[in-house]
């Protein structure tokens, strides 16, 4: 394939993505802001021989989409906050199952049916508590049109390699906006691989902080699925205290030692930096302005944006700001990720919130005359 | 050379479309950055609507328009509505038989706006003979008016977004567009 450039919505892009990812199934319902997905997956699929099947709700939609995963096909679905509520006890069965599936949670105003039509970033600690019990998953948040692109694609690549749902956490505004993006002439996509065929064959036998290949229904594997807490065959074994401690500790374990190995880290003026702003997805754009300008003023600040919120890279932020003595973090909602920075970084920094919500994105003379308060 | 632009008009006039063509035509065609938004909601479908470009010859970091300097107004509605936070001596387009313009006077001279008027509904009524190329006949008068995008590159996102058989049509209007642009 060439090298392409087009001019698209992020909603669009994630759609490119997703199919560029080698995704063949997408089953959903429709949801303001996040509607252009289904819409374009629903004409592009089947031209890709793929399936798209718009069903009743976002409990089925999500069910369907485990289903088709366990079918050997790379699956999506996207929604809104409000879908994604609904979606909940699925991303636990997904996460219990070691079911690869992607969810494209386009933010809007919250809680509840709250603003369909605006912006934010107010989902995030659902992305990673939202259904019951000690659980991983992992979630990205694009802050451009681009990354819309290529982060929906790195979400194929981790939900394989780990076995685990993994959420796009995007927003209504860089869903909406459009920009260039460049399709590169080849894609890394990480294939699905089945395992090998033994006798005795133990789907669940993994080591210690890792999962095992996936296989498939219907390829002669003998296969058993089940949300209990199971062994090594898949068989519910939900009285035994070690197997269950052994199978959730994993289960956890896969994700969270992987978790600044698997950072997406982007920075700019580190290196003498006594003030930095930790941003995410769309704040991110304001933010990196703010930095420079104040950087035009002589101000020693730095600039970190995280492409991957969870699992949180803990280790590789205090190794980025142990020389910071101030943080700032922009948030599209009341503070959410703040918690986990300042739970994190608060030991040796000042760490401050820059909350907005209804719906309007932080101009970066907001997050300047923060920088400028000390 | 960052460049702030806001297009507004009602809903159904087609200056999402004439939003996207600019965009498209400065990152596609003239090799600049360019970020494209749209005011979203119920108020899209009948009453003001609007979309915002910024255009860089850098990365665009901010992607939001604050203060646009250049005003391309297609409703009396949208141009009250959304001229408050106009830069100072910024540029007004507007479609001069879909605004009343003596009630913005005051904010013309307050503010030192250039203005310029290009009577696009009517010429792409009468010129044309189909009104809905009147946010193409604006096209053309914001590119003549403004130099942001060139020509050339205006004309392939042109052909780049509008349907199959009317190409034609479209660079008609685009070049009518060109034509009637004056300033006031």
């Amino acid at each position: 394939m060439e090298e392409k450039e087009l001019f698209v919505q992020g909603n669009e892009a994630c759609a490119l993505g997703a199919i560029s990812a080698g995704c063949r199934f997408f089953a959903g319902y429709p949801i303001t802001p996040s509607t252009e997905i289904a819409e374009i997956m629903s004409k592009k699929l089947p031209t890709v021989g793929g399936h798209f099947v718009q069903m009743e709700d976002e409990i089925s939609a999500v069910g369907a989409i485990i289903g088709a995963s366990w079918a050997g096909q790379k699956v999506v679905t996207a929604t809104s906050g409000p879908g994604v509520s609904l979606m909940q006890e699925n991303i636990g069965y997904a996460a219990i199952t070691e079911t690869p599936i992607v969810v494209i949670n386009m933010q809007r105003g919250s809680p509840s049916t709250g603003q369909p039509t605006r912006s934010a970033q107010a989902d995030m600690m659902q992305a990673r508590w939202g259904s019951h019990g000690d659980y991983e998953i992992i979630a990205l948040a694009p802050s451009s049109v681009q990354e819309c692109f290529d982060y929906t694609i790195k979400a194929f690549n981790l939900a394989e390699q780990y076995r685990v749902p993994v959420l796009v956490m995007a927003d209504e505004i860089v869903g909406h906006m459009r920009e260039k993006i460049t399709i590169p002439s080849e894609i890394e996509v990480v294939p699905r691989t089945m395992p090998e065929k033994v006798d005795n064959y133990l789907p669940f036998d993994a080591d210690d902080n890792s999962t095992t290949p996936m296989p498939a229904f219907a390829e002669g594997f003998n296969v058993h699925i089940t949300g209990l807490t199971h062994d090594e065959r898949g068989y519910p074994s939900t009285d035994d205290p070690d197997v269950h401690t052994k199978l959730v500790t994993r289960l956890c374990n896969k994700i969270l030692s992987k978790r600044n190995e698997m950072a997406l880290i982007e920075t700019e003026f580190l290196d003498d930096a006594d003030t930095i702003v930790i941003s995410y997805g769309i704040p991110s754009r304001s933010a990196l302005t703010a930095v420079k300008q104040a950087r035009e003023k002589g101000l020693k600040v730095g600039y970190i944006k995280l492409g991957i919120v969870w699992p949180f890279p803990e280790e590789k932020l205090l190794e980025l700001t142990a020389n910071a003595s101030r943080i700032i973090i922009p948030e599209l909602n009341l503070g959410q990720i703040y918690l986990e920075v300042d739970r994190v970084l608060g030991k040796h920094a000042k760490v401050e919130l820059i909350s907005k919500i209804g719906g309007a994105l932080h101009t970066p003379d907001e997050i300047l005359s923060k920088i400028l308060e000390e | 050379m960052r460049k702030e632009i806001r297009i507004g008009g009602f809903g159904g006039q087609g200056v999402l479309m004439c939003g996207i063509i600019i965009a498209k035509a400065a990152s596609l065609f003239d090799n600049n950055y360019a970020v494209q938004t749209q005011s979203y909601g119920p108020e899209a479908r009948g009453g003001a609507s609007r979309t915002e470009i910024v255009i860089s010859d850098e990365q665009i970091d901010y992607p939001k328009v604050e203060h646009p300097e250049i005003f391309v107004a297609m409703s009396h509605e949208a141009l009250i509505k959304y001229i408050d936070d106009i830069q100072d001596n910024a540029l007004l387009i507007i479609d001069p038989d879909l605004v009343y313009k003596e009630e913005i006077d005051n904010i013309i001279k307050e503010k030192n706006l250039v203005t310029y008027t290009s009577p696009a509904t009517k010429t792409a009524q009468d010129t044309i003979g189909r009104a809905i190329v009147a946010n193409i006949v604006m096209l053309g008068s914001f590119v003549e008016a403004t130099n942001l995008i060139t020509k050339e590159a205006a004309k392939e996102a042109i052909l780049a977004s509008v349907p199959e058989g009317t190409e034609d049509m479209n660079l008609q209007a685009f070049d009518e567009g060109i034509k009637i642009v004056e300033k006031t």
